[in-house]
């Protein structure tokens, strides 16, 4: 699988503010890319540079094999996280212009655009000007208008702020079905939940720096901690939590079950492995539950940014 | 270039299709005129009044002097002493009495003449009054002296040099101001252009700021291009405008003028100018012709030029201030600098050109690219030397260039920038950004 771009040793500074420092990130082709960090890290300023709105003071950008350049604006939609629209132009004529902008023609545009609008069943906005509009229903004018030019990569900062669940799930199975056409996304996101969802990789920025990256489930087998949650029914509390304490490394478990039972999180180490945990438990009662805990992308993200 | 024409295209319509863009173009010339008919309406009405002005002439020299005028009657009272005069007076309503005590000669009764009235007379009616008693006075001491009024009135000689130019041009001393109307016209007009849509870019860039589509729209187009597009879209608006007022003016003028008989060009000269009538015929047709001898087409392609360049200058000034704030009342700091050169040529314009065209301090003027548009543009019809007028255009159009590179940094980093309002150090930073 190809990179569709490629961001090599980028540095960015503002007087004496380093913005980005030397952040290199490889989106493959015909993923979901999940660019994550806290605020004021640096995400917005490497977004910007992909778009071509500032300039990286070193490093390079390559899209689709070429030095990112003027030609490549129309491979790219991009959805800031700031975004509006003019407030009294009107729904449809504003759309065309922007599309326009983006290297359509005029008919092209007009073509794409009933596309969507009968996708999304809002061809009776097309002549209501954007301050008639709830934010809800600008915010769908202005995810039209970054997918209508159909580019090769999609950058979307926080796509699904101030989305009702219902129209959130549209817009998302929407850009899944963009990734399934071949499109290629960058998601900028605090939603963490979205990031499990639907990310194939991420990189994690802090401090101007990329702290981390690679495919999420690559990512998530490194920060496995071989930890479990166990359920155990027993007569022998005490004697069977002491013995278990002389083997493993037992910390409070927090889930909910219905029975009146043991409950702790076991965290197994290196050299033994899950079988042995479980013919150990099996022996001592009845075992209820038992699952592996997986880091959620909301915890790496913690205790990444906590270390960094 | 296709996003520079689209934009502009945009910026066009959209401030065209502006409701109260709309409403302001066809009404304001309606106001203009309006207030225009009024006032020499109200003028009208200010003299209509007829006053009536009682003479008490106890010298008996003076009485038969004093002739009825279209808006002055006088009144003369004979056998009834000064206190019954006042009665009279007060009870009739009069505007006022004369009283011109009795005395043996002329130079007595110089400092013993009073005008009695309710209020303070007006300036203008006391003027007439002691000249008519002045005019009276000279005649008496000169046949006093022994010399005869008329004869004296017939030496008088009248002196009026007409004037003509080196290459044999005739020209006529009306010319002079005919020539400043014209640059005074040119001059203000830009000003006023300059100061009504830098405004509006300057709005129209806190506008795509405020409403947050202006990062969409730069991915999209280079800052500079929707910069250039912002202005060239703003002055078409803003040319159109002005054709539409300019238009309507005119037949509002005309037509009103013919229908309710007010004398445009009448009210106009009585602001100082010398009515045209009581100027010999060859003077007006002088005049006529001057207006032809003006350098016509040299005034049009440089008022163009300037007015162009002036405009586009200070419109990348307005655009840059825009981009640098969030929201309209953060730009007094900035609006200094940008109104103070502006007023400092209409001042220079209207003071030091009016006194002397091709002094110092008007060329000076007039090759600085923030003043030059004005005092140029009022310069011009006095006749400029056409390298100076180049150089003059070179300069503005070559500084244009430098400023617009300036904005457009300043409005690269401002257009992405919320939040506190930029000092000018901060400002500078930008610039090295």
């Amino acid at each position: 699988m190809d990179d569709l771009l490629v961001v090599d040793e980028v540095v960015k500074r503002y007087g004496n503010y380093t913005a980005l420092n030397n952040v290199s990130i490889n989106v493959p082709q015909g993923t979901i890319f999940g660019l994550l960090g806290p605020n004021g890290a640096g995400k917005t300023t490497l977004i910007r540079i992909i778009n071509q709105i500032t300039m990286p003071d070193e490093g390079s950008v390559i899209l689709g094999g070429e030095k990112l350049q003027q030609k490549h604006i129309k491979d790219i939609g991009y959805l800031p996280e700031e975004r509006g629209l003019y407030k009294s132009m009107k729904v449809g004529e504003q759309a065309l212009y922007l599309a326009q902008l983006k290297g359509l023609s005029k008919a092209k545009a007009k073509e794409q655009l009933k596309y969507w609008f009968d996708k999304f069943e809002i061809g009776d906005w097309w002549n209501k000007k954007i301050q008639e509009l709830s934010k809800g229903m600008a915010q769908k004018i202005q995810f039209i208008v970054t997918v209508l030019h159909q580019p090769k990569l999609l950058i979307f900062d926080e796509p699904f702020s101030g989305f009702d669940p219902i129209n959130a799930n549209l817009i998302k199975d929407e850009i899944l079905k963009l990734r399934d056409q071949g499109a290629t996304v960058i998601f900028s996101t605090h939603r963490m939940e979205s990031v499990e969802e639907l990310c194939d990789h991420i990189a994690l920025i802090n401090k101007s720096n990329k702290i981390l990256d690679g495919k999420l489930i690559d990512i998530k087998r490194e920060f496995r901690t071989n930890t479990y949650e166990v359920g155990l029914i027993t007569d022998r509390k005490a004697e069977v939590t002491q013995n278990l304490k002389e083997h493993f490394e037992l910390t409070e478990a927090n889930f909910k079950t219905i029975n009146d039972e043991l409950k702790f999180n076991v965290k197994v180490s290196s050299n033994e492995s899950a079988n042995q945990l479980i013919s150990h438990l099996t022996s001592q009662g009845q075992l209820t539950h038992f699952v592996e805990i997986i880091p959620s992308v909301n915890d790496i993200f913690i205790q990444t940014v906590k270390n960094n | 270039m296709n996003h520079l024409k689209l934009i502009t295209e945009r910026e066009f319509l959209n401030k065209v299709k502006n409701k109260t863009f709309i409403i302001m173009t066809f009404v304001s010339p309606l106001i203009m005129v309006g207030i225009f008919a009024l006032v020499a309406y109200l003028t009208q009405l200010n003299n209509d009044k007829v006053r009536t002005i009682s003479v008490l002439d106890e010298s008996n020299l003076f009485a038969n002097e004093f002739e009825n005028t279209e808006h002055t009657k006088y009144h003369i009272l004979t056998n009834v002493t000064l206190d019954d005069a006042k009665k009279i007076v007060q009870e009739s309503n009069n505007y006022g009495l004369l009283y011109i005590p009795k005395g043996h000669t002329v130079d007595e009764l110089s400092d013993k003449i009073i005008f009695f009235s309710e209020e303070s007379p007006s300036l203008i009616v006391m003027d007439k009054i002691e000249n008519r008693i002045e005019e009276k006075a000279r005649n008496i001491k000169l046949k006093e002296s022994g010399l005869d009024p008329e004869v004296i009135n017939k030496l008088k000689v009248n002196i009026s040099a007409s004037l003509e130019t080196f290459s044999g041009e005739k020209t006529s001393k009306i010319g002079g101001g005919l020539k400043l109307i014209f640059g005074g016209a040119a001059g203000y007009l830009l000003f006023m252009f300059i100061i009504i849509y830098g405004n509006m870019i300057m709005r129209s860039v806190i506008e795509e700021k405020t409403s947050r589509i202006i990062e969409v729209i730069i991915s999209s187009v280079k800052p500079i291009q929707l910069l250039l597009g912002k202005i060239f879209g703003t002055s078409l608006a803003g040319i159109s405008q002005f054709l539409v007022w300019v238009v309507i003016g005119g037949i509002l003028l005309t037509v009103l003028s013919t229908f309710f008989g007010i004398d445009v060009a009448g009210s106009q000269m009585a602001n100082g100018q010398i009515p045209a009538n009581q100027l010999p015929n060859n003077e007006v047709a002088l005049v006529v012709q001057e207006m032809w001898n003006l350098p016509i087409a040299n005034l049009i392609i440089m008022f163009i030029l300037f007015f162009i360049g002036g405009y586009l200058l200070y419109s990348s000034l307005y655009a840059a201030i825009g981009a640098a704030v969030d929201n309209e009342t953060d730009t007094q700091q900035f609006m200094m600098p940008i109104v103070m050169p502006l007023v400092l040529a209409i001042y220079v314009g209207f003071f030091t050109v009016i006194e002397n065209p091709h002094g110092t301090v008007s060329q000076v003027f007039s090759f600085i690219p923030f003043t030059s548009p004005v005092v140029m543009l009022m310069r011009i019809p006095f006749g400029v030397p056409l390298w100076q007028q180049i150089l003059s255009v070179v300069i503005l159009f070559g500084t244009f260039y430098l400023f617009v590179i300036f904005a457009a940094k300043i409005y690269r980093v401002g257009i992405l920038m919320y939040g506190k309002k930029p000092t000018y150090k901060e400002l500078y930073k930008w610039l090295k950004y």
